[in-house]
Parts: structure tokens; sequence; C-alpha cells
């Protein structure tokens, strides 16, 4: 990105003054390095994102940002709907929800390397992964409207998933507000039997194993050791999520104008949060989260029957669940006022501080866990949300490496035998239906995670906790 | 006259597909070959069984959008890869009969599941001659 169209706020903080039609300015958080490696194009998309009506404040990029639809991703911007706010599915994505959880496995690094290959097997024939994998569990029609309302507190009820998970999953587990109703019958029925699946493309299961402490406190608190063992699975909404934004993202292609709205490019499409199209978004968005939320459940379900399968009596509580791809109504300060937005976060976790109401009361006191997903090569990384991270970016922070490299020029560079085996010379067990799904995520095709943790962490967004490293990575 | 081709461009995050014909149809049965080799390899995929897809839109790139959307729709909901396209369009309407086989993993080792087709670098063109139909889609 040109350094000539920023004004340096600091070492990791960029605005970008209003202008031609920009209603607020846009805020990038990232380092000199992370600006000058970022796509041109985030710049074109957060000014287009501070052009939209109700904007509050200013349009955030965070450190990972890059390309997206509309907005970039790891795009933060909150609306007003009293002063003609919108909501727009572009800026949700079409993966409504994606998000990664982390479980403690309570295992030593010992017991899981000495059946290292026993327990990534175990792990991909338990969860069905990749294209053409098929869920164990088929829905009616009933029971997909429980699930759309329900969320993660539906698959307890059904018995996948344990109750005291609820609590560290954001929502409590479960959306308010979801309206199945307005959720089509393609999306339902592209969801029917695709519960407790991982997905593709940069979906996985991850055995990662903790290798530095950054912050010993938090860590503690969070049950973070070094030499801890812990899995975590990132994955969303499914079809469902994927027929949903697809849906709407024609809709408000289309009702734009009715509104009013001049759309700089169509992948902004939005419509104002107080009108018709607005809330059907609103119900149908909310249930696609309760969709990507209970299926992140079950999965967690299947991975725990896999590990008992190796390790009888192992207990894996969950440390957190976050989403990337959500539209969420909150409460923020303005101004000294409080005021309720629609916060949209597209590729970007939420990292709620010390003290906020919404955290479960053993958390509340040192921050939200904001859990960074790597690539099957690097690391992974849990920060936690901090005190200032409300006021810089509504309490917002990155939410992975993002691509430096295109899918097909990474299979020009890299063969997936290839890959698997530099891994595997470094202890790294990989399990994929696809080797062409392999090269194309490939460690090298991924920018520096941990330079873009570092900004995140220097910018006041969150706070750098732990460093995992994979041990075993299913991938779909 | 041109030769029907299609090719794969690039995109950051996610791929961009791109047919090219001497006709609007076969523009659109190319980009729906370059779909495909998004997920497997074509050769792979035997055309077994067949189904017909209608839709129908006022311009030609919310066709092709239409057009892509609902193969990845029978791609998701009938666990199938398709291999033959045989695209006719009048105007705004588009009837095609496709055809292609269930997915079995190890055979075809899918790369990737397609979320859906976007606006990004959509369009649809006439160029030296030849009918291009373009998009990038979200993996």
């Amino acid at each position: 990105m040109n350094f000539d169209k920023l004004e340096r706020i600091s070492n990791v903080e960029w605005k970008i003054d209003t202008s031609a039609g920009m209603r607020v300015p846009a805020i990038i958080y990232a380092s000199e390095d992370l600006i000058r490696d970022m796509d041109d194009k985030v710049y074109e998309q957060v000014t287009n994102v501070a052009r939209l009506p109700g904007i509050v404040k200013a349009a955030y990029a965070m450190p990972d940002a890059h390309w997206g639809y509309g907005f970039p991703i790891g795009g933060v911007a909150a609306f007003d709907a009293a002063e003609g706010g919108v909501i727009s599915a572009g800026g949700v994505g079409f993966d409504i929800s994606c998000g990664v959880r982390t479980l403690h496995t309570g295992l030593s690094l010992e017991q899981v390397m000495a059946n290292q290959h026993a327990l990534a097997d175990v792990l991909y024939h338990h969860i069905p992964a990749g294209l053409g994998s098929t869920g164990h569990i088929h829905l009616n029609s009933p029971q997909m409207k429980a699930m759309l309302l329900g969320g993660a507190a539906w698959a307890v009820e059904q018995g996948y998933g344990e109750r005291r998970d609820l609590e560290r999953i954001e929502e409590h587990g479960c959306m308010q507000g979801a309206d199945p109703g307005q959720v089509s019958q393609f999306a339902k029925k592209r969801q029917q039997n695709e519960m407790g699946t991982l997905g593709s493309g940069n979906h996985y299961l991850e055995v990662q194993k903790v290798v530095e402490i950054y912050d010993a406190a938090i860590a503690h608190a969070f049950g973070v050791h070094l030499g801890d063992v812990k899995i975590s699975i990132h994955c969303g909404s499914r079809g469902l999520g994927h027929q949903i934004g697809t849906e709407f993202l024609k809709q408000m292609a289309n009702s734009a104008k009715d509104h009013g709205i001049t759309l700089p490019d169509r992948e902004l499409a939005c419509a104002p949060i107080n009108s018709a199209i607005g809330q059907s978004y609103l119900g149908a968005m909310r249930a696609g989260i309760n969709c990507a939320l209970a299926n992140r459940e079950i999965i967690t379900h299947l991975t725990r029957e896999a590990v008992q399968r190796i390790f009888p009596g192992a207990h894996l509580d969950l440390l957190y669940d976050v989403s990337h791809n959500t539209c969420k109504l909150e409460r923020h300060q303005i101004d000294g006022q409080v005021k309720e937005l629609y916060v949209h976060r597209k590729g970007a976790t939420r990292a709620y501080g010390p003290g906020h109401p919404d955290l479960p009361p053993d958390l509340r006191a040192v921050g939200q866990p904001v859990l960074i997903g790597g690539t099957m090569g690097t690391a992974s990384f849990i920060l936690a949300g901090t005190e200032q991270s409300m006021a810089l970016a509504y309490g917002s922070a990155c939410h992975g490496a993002g691509r430096s490299m295109s899918r097909r020029q990474a299979i020009r560079q890299w063969h997936g035998s290839q890959v698997i085996q530099q891994l595997a010379d470094r202890g790294i067990v990989i399990r994929s239906p696809s080797k062409r799904g392999v090269a194309e995520e490939a460690p090298g095709a991924y920018k520096d995670v941990s330079a873009v943790v570092e900004s995140a962490d220097q910018a006041g967004l969150a706070r750098r906790v732990a460093r995992l490293e994979p041990l075993i990575c299913i991938k779909g | 006259m041109g030769t029907a081709s299609w090719e794969h461009f690039e995109h950051k995050a996610d791929i961009g597909i791109r047919g090219y014909g001497d006709t609007l149809g076969e523009a659109f049965e190319q980009i729906a070959l370059a779909m495909t080799a998004v997920v497997a390899d074509i050769d792979a995929v035997d055309a077994t069984t067949e189904l017909s897809i209608r839709c129908s839109e006022d311009s030609d790139d919310t066709l092709l959008f239409a057009w892509l959307n609902a193969l990845i729709y029978e791609m998701a909901t009938r666990k199938m890869l398709f291999s033959r396209f045989d695209v006719e369009i009048n105007e705004t309407k588009l009837n095609a009969s496709v055809a292609g086989e269930p997915i079995e993993i190890a055979r075809h080792q899918p790369v990737v599941e397609i979320k859906g087709a976007t606006y990004t670098e959509l369009a649809v063109y006439q160029a030296n001659g030849q009918w291009v139909a373009q998009c990038v889609v979200d993996v």
C-alpha cells in the first residue's frame, strides 16, 4: 500500500482522512512492514466502507487486512440504526460466524507424541472433513428450526457437547433474535446433512503444543501452561451460511437504489437496519450464527469421542469460542454516551477487555481469550482483550495470518506431498483428503502470523498471551 | 472464430474463473468447466448423471451470477461434480443440461468447497470476436 495517502498516528496506527464522500475517516492498525505488503484493495475497500450511511466514528482495518468482498477481510465498522445505519451481507461475508475454538486436553506432550499417528488417524476418520463428506446428523424441518434458534445450546440438549461449554462461547452459545423463517428452503436444504462437518479451504482441526508464554498471569487464568497440548477447531456455518450470504448479497444489491443508497461496489450490498430487508437479513444471519455455534459444538463432541478412544478418561474443557464473520448489536461508548450499535466484523475477532459484562465471571478480570489461527506449519496465538481495545476498534482484533499468495501461485510453487513430507520432518502430522488442497494451504502462502499478532499487541487491540505450534493438522 | 476455452485467474484469498466461447452459451459452459476445475481434475469426473438447470435474469452478468450459484447449489446438495454442460441462452433465459457424478473422495480428491459466486470481477463481454464470462468465486 502506498504510504502517501496515509497519516502516521503511531508505529502501528495509520489514518486516512475523510474525502470524496467518506462520512468518517478510516484507521488501519498495522506495522510499517505489514502496511508496505498490504494490498491496495484494502485502501479502496476500507474507504468505501467509510462511505456507507450511518457509520460511526471510523472504518477500521486490522493488521491482517487483505482484499475481501466489499469490506476488507480484517474490517470492522459500526452503524447506528437511528442515523440511517446499514447492515451489509458483504460486511459479514459468506461464511457467517466462521470462527475458532480452543480446547484444553489435559494430556502431556509425551503422551500425545507417543500416540501422534494413531490420534491423527482417529480424528481424521471420526470428524467429516472436506468436500463430499457427510455429517452423522441429519435434520428434519422442526429439528432444523430448533437448531437455528438454539445454536450450541441446542447441540448440548441433543447430547452433543457439555452444558458448561456454553459459558465459554460468545452469546453463551445461543444468538438471540434468530429468525429461522427468514432462512430460505435452499439454505436449509444445503445444511441438512452438513451438521458436524469441518468444511474445506482454510478450515482445520489442529492438535497444538504451547511453546511460549508471554503473559504468565493471564495464561494462568486461561489455564494455558508451557508444554500443554490444546486442540483448536476452525470452521463456520457451512452451506447454510454460504447460501444466506449469496441470496442476501443479491437482494441487497438490487434494493440499494430503492433505499437511496449508492453502492461504490456491488459487493458492499447493504440495506438500512430499519428496513424490511435489513430486518430479514438480521434474523437470517443470527440463525446462521447459531448454525456455526452448533456446528463447532458437535465437532467438539466428535473430537472428545475420538480423543477418548486413544486416551480413555481424557477430559477436554473448552477455553473459548470466537466468531469472525458477524454483525452484532453491542453497547459502546461514543463521545461519553453509551450507544447501541451494529458492529460488523469481517475476518476480525471480538476482543472484549477486562470487566466486560458479557464475559463469564471467571474470565472477567483478565479479558476475553482471542484465538488467532495460523498455518499448519507456523503457529497459532492466544491473546486477551484489553481495556483500550473497546475504544480503539469497538473491542476487536485480528483473526489470522491472511494469505500472501493466491491458491494458483501456491500450487505452482509446491506439491501437496512435498509439503506433507517437509512438515513430517518437523514432527507435524497432516491428514487431508486432498494433496492439492494441502499445497493451496501451504504455510508459505500465508503472511507471517507473528508479525500480525505483534502489531495487534503493540496497537493495544489485544495482548499476547501464548504461542502454540501444530502437532497434528486435519485439513478439510 | 476462436476456440472455446477456460482459465483461472489470480485473486489473493480466493480464485477467479473465466470462460471463452463463440456464443454466450459457450462462454457459460466454459466458465462452468473452470469452476469444476477449482475443485477437481475435470477428466476424472464422469458425466453419468444428468440434470437440467434453468434461470432467468435481466442482464448477462446477473444471469452468470445466477448460473454459477445454481451449479454451486446442485453440487452442494447432491454432493456431485459436473463435467459436461450444454447451455442455451435466449435473451434473459438460460436453459442448461449438465452431467456429472457423485463425489468419490478417494478418486476425485476434491480440493476445496465453493461457497458462492461473488460480484468481484463479475463480467460478461465480447473481446476479439469471442464471448468472455468471468467471476471470482469464494472458496
